[in-house]
């Protein structure tokens, strides 16, 4: 549609416009440097808000009235409460109601649950979703249905684009497990607690106006606060704001498949004789069945060595908690809780301690904690010859995730994605992948049924683990026997219109996603 | 010709596919593809079957193909079963034989854990290699449905071909009678190496099954050699199984089966098996006496891997040489299991040592420490240190 198109440093055709703004193309990892000063909301004045502290509104509905909803603005959420999230739905279906039309979404991810709002992107009421799009919602942005372009960021990309003012939010609802009726909110506490609400905290610094929303009103004050009520304008009571079932998983399970059983136990074995597990090792890993098996059995070496980690950071889940509690892990630090008993871990554990996103990973703070850290376990749909990853599409071409903290935890001194080498037929190790998420260059290893491939930038690895027994292959050789056994796939087809941007973690363009040519 | 179907789709179904073939009198080849992997691999799924349908001279069709992403090898197999009972035809489409699938392996080859694989499930064939279990039985019997034994032949026999498992000694498990006998004739020029022959009772049983190897070898002419384990599973077999071990020089294992030997009994299989104990010494004794290796049964509860430990320790001591497995997490514990302990790698190195010092001094009385060891006990040493480097990593 007339939008020029420049190559950027990783390679990858990328337009200078997006949505109307301009954009800036990738420019190599750490490259970008804006300057000027961070975005500021407007200055409010406590004189306009009661002196009682008490800032309870009738409904949601009088809420967003209140906050001046119309059309074309920004509403912001948070997703602690998963796929059992009944806040977010709600807000588009009181903006339709409303005949309001081309709101931005911008959640910090969203989840099944939030099917529903691909009714709203239909009949005018959103234009556009920045952040991540799963399953259905991927599916309908793919096939170029929503009216805008969706732009995909990282967890700290986004807080990076709240304090650049590249997003302004309007109005940010937050969802909150506790909170008072001044504003002060957390995430423990209530039949919704979700643990830590810290995605939310840039949300209520920068957001013109901002709403919390809770089903467990307690009297002033609420505490520990992890959202200040002196951010807040409105506090709405809501029967329930999630269903606690999907909020968490009851709890969280290793893999059960032998297959992904023996690649957690090539990855623990890689990281002990590759010396990068030690006394005072720091870590994260997800809370996907395979990186739970890794958890488990660096716990077993880490008891059978006497080691300890310093600190393992979060999305936690009882496997940590266990770590925690049994003295292989001195504290967690906790951006997100995956399961219940990591829920109960943070309500009565002083050292397993809420940490936001906001301090972890963003490109703006002052030191970033992810590169800090000594392993991190990642997943990915396709990695190429390059140590280029993908998470955001799959081969297809399909949008089905989101970035998530993905990106930012690249940042690590050793970066590890254990992947199956095939998923049902379809090869994970490829020539290119179909969407750049994250350049190779930070991506050290990857672990394989079936062999283990050193980034050969890595060359103090490739040297340590020489004659360790340990299958190591170069990368095209486990891309030859995917391609051996599953037969080489077909490429999917694109058309040239642009239907989601991928930002790196610095605000700048790595890639795009284009719409799939109807067949 | 009527409409058949082949193979397996449904929600809980992965690496497979149901191919659902009609015949035509006009309209040439018709497809109906529904495929998880459709955009990466839908031309090539239809290129490969209507390369098929050309060879066996099948011009009109409507293929129906529920794919759950299946390998080709998998897709070949299905498409042969439903071309093969439309049209009646015996001919084989037979995908390339890997080279590295060739291999080998020796009658004395350690077997502690066997891993079996139902015949019609090929999710659960591709990375069974991995896991370093001594051998990979396909089994044709007691998994696959009475329904289904034609085209698991198939696919097994593709399998074969197509899978590289490791160094995995090569087994498939056929059935009794005339379907084993078919099931052979499919197998057997796979370059099988082992052919478990199941409810064996008699030696007659093993010397059928052996002459029909042979015959398929010599028509064939391959010149393989291809072991036979016989499975205990009857009162008829266990008292028997002296002359079903000596039924020939390809024996070179005797198995029993514990589900089946306790309902011939007519009793209840109990975690302590004293109810088996008289079978199971009885095989191992005549297996012991006829110089092949005695063979355990699996262990069902695939949850309890302390029961399994405790179960192997108990196996080895009753003179077992390895058990069947029916989940990959069984295998190190069976393999680690059956394999020399260091305790007793060390006290072999004395027995050997004392007895090499003896011979030099040509005392002619060996003893460690204040034992005296008999010439048996240094067999047996020299036995275990041979075990243990075979078996145990790092041990040379």
């Amino acid at each position: 549609m007339g939008v020029k198109t420049v190559i950027n440093a990783a390679g990858r055709r990328v337009p200078l416009q997006i949505n109307g703004q301009a954009v800036v193309p990738f420019k190599g990892v750490g490259k970008h440097r804006p300057s000027g000063l961070k975005y500021a909301p407007p200055i409010p004045s406590c004189a306009d808000f009661p002196a009682d502290g008490n800032k309870l509104t009738g409904s949601l509905e009088e809420a967003l009235r209140k906050c001046g909803l119309r059309d074309g603005m920004t509403i912001s959420t948070h997703h602690h409460l998963r796929d059992g999230d009944l806040i977010s739905n709600k807000i588009f279906e009181i903006a339709s109601s409303m005949g309001v039309k081309d709101l931005v979404w911008f959640p910090s991810a969203s989840f099944p649950c939030n099917d529903p709002v691909i009714k709203y992107l239909e009949d005018g009421t959103i234009n556009r979703i920045e952040g991540s799009m799963n399953g259905p919602l991927g599916r309908f942005v793919s096939e170029g249905r929503m009216k805008g372009t969706a732009v995909l960021r990282s967890h700290g990309g986004r807080v990076q684009a709240i304090q650049d003012g590249e997003v302004k939010i309007d109005i940010a609802v937050l969802a909150a497990p506790t909170a008072d009726q001044f504003g002060n909110a957390k995430g423990t506490g209530g039949p919704s607690s979700c643990g830590v609400i810290g995605y939310g905290k840039p949300d209520s610094m920068y957001a013109s106006k901002v709403i919390i929303v809770t089903d467990n009103l307690v009297d002033f004050p609420c505490y520990p606060m992890e959202i200040e009520g002196n951010y807040v304008d409105y506090v709405v009571v809501a029967d329930k704001i999630g269903l606690p079932e999907k909020i968490v998983s009851g709890t969280t399970e290793i893999t059960k498949s032998p297959d992904r059983i023996l690649i957690a136990e090539l990855t623990a074995s890689f990281l002990e004789k590759s010396g990068i597990l030690h006394d005072g090792v720091t870590m994260q890993a997800g809370a996907g069945g395979t990186s739970l098996a890794i958890g488990v059995f660096i716990h077993e070496i880490l008891k059978k060595k006497g080691w300890k980690s310093k600190y393992g950071f979060g999305g936690s889940t009882r496997y940590m908690v266990k770590m925690l509690e049994e003295g292989q892990m001195g504290c967690i630090l906790d951006a997100q809780a995956f399961d219940l008993d990591a829920v109960k871990s943070i309500e009565k554990n002083p050292d397993h301690i809420p940490y936001p996103v906001f301090n972890a990973y963003n490109y703006h703070s002052k030191g970033n904690l992810t590169s800090m850290m000594d392993i991190m376990i990642l997943g990915a749909t396709e990695i190429d010859l390059n140590f280029n990853a993908n998470v955001v599409t799959h081969s297809d071409g399909f949008l089905l995730h989101g970035i998530g903290g993905w990106q930012n935890c690249l940042h690590a001194r050793n970066v590890i994605l254990p992947v199956p080498l095939f998923r049902d037929r379809i090869p994970v190790i490829v020539d290119e992948v179909t969407t750049l998420c994250g350049p190779g260059e930070l991506i050290d290893v990857i672990v394989t049924e079936r062999g283990i491939a050193i980034n050969p930038l890595r060359k103090d690895l490739i040297k340590k683990l020489k004659g360790s027994g340990l299958p190591v292959v170069a990368i095209k050789e486990l891309k030859d026997e995917a391609e051996k056994i599953c037969g080489r796939p077909q490429k999917p087809e694109f058309d040239e219109r642009i239907v989601a941007a991928i930002k790196w973690v610095d605000g700048t363009v790595i890639d795009v996603v284009r719409k799939l040519k109807n067949k | 010709m009527k409409k058949v179907s082949a193979g397996n789709a449904g929600p809980k179904v992965r690496s497979d596919c149901q191919i659902i073939l009609e015949p035509a009198q006009r309209g040439g080849i018709a497809f109906d593809l529904k495929s998880k992997v459709k955009s990466l691999y839908g031309e090539s799924i239809k290129d490969l079957c209507r390369q098929m349908l050309h060879f066996y001279g099948i011009k009109n069709a409507k293929v129906d193909i529920n794919d759950s992403g299946a390998l080709p090898f998998v897709i070949m197999a299905r498409l042969e079963a439903a071309v093969r009972s439309m049209t009646g035809t015996e001919s084989e489409y037979l995908p390339e034989m890997l080279k590295e699938n060739l291999y080998k392996t020796s009658a004395g080859r350690t077997r502690f854990s066997r891993l079996y694989l139902p015949g019609n499930n090929p999710g659960l064939m591709i990375n069974a290699g991995l896991h370093q279990a001594h051998g990979i039985i396909l089994d044709l019997e007691d998994s696959v449905a009475p329904d289904r034994k034609e085209e698991a032949r198939i696919l097994v026999r593709n399998a074969l071909r197509q899978i590289d498992f490791r160094g995995a000694e090569r087994m498939v498990r056929i059935n009794q009678g005339e379907t084993g006998f078919s099931d052979l004739e499919s197998v057997i020029p796979q370059n099988v190496n082992l052919i478990l022959i199941p409810k064996c009772e008699t030696a007659e049983n093993v010397r059928e099954v052996e002459g029909r190897i042979t015959s398929i070898l010599k028509r064939n002419k391959i010149r393989n050699e291809v072991f036979l384990m016989p499975i205990v599973e009857s009162a008829r077999g266990v008292a028997n199984c002296y002359e079903i071990a000596m039924a020939s020089e390809s024996v070179v294992a005797i198995a029993v089966g514990l589900e089946d030997l306790t309902a011939d009994l007519g009793i209840q299989r109990t975690p302590e098996g004293t109810e088996t104990l008289f079978a199971r010494s009885q095989i191992v004794i005549a297996a012991k006496a006829a110089g092949i290796q005695p063979i355990d049964s699996v262990y069902s509860d695939v949850a309890d891997i302390a029961g399994l430990t405790q179960n192997v320790i108990k196996s080895k001591n009753l003179g077992f040489e390895g058990m069947g497995c029916i989940h990959p997490r069984q295998i190190r514990v069976i393999n680690n299991g059956y394999a020399p302990t260091e305790q007793d790698i060390e006290k072999a190195r004395k027995i050997v040592a004392a007895y090499e010092e003896a011979v030099k001094n040509g005392t002619g009385v060996v003893a460690v420490g204040s034992k005296m060891i008999d010439a048996p006990v240094v067999k047996r040493a020299l036995k275990t240190i041979e075990l243990a480097r075979k078996t145990v990593p790092g041990e040379r």
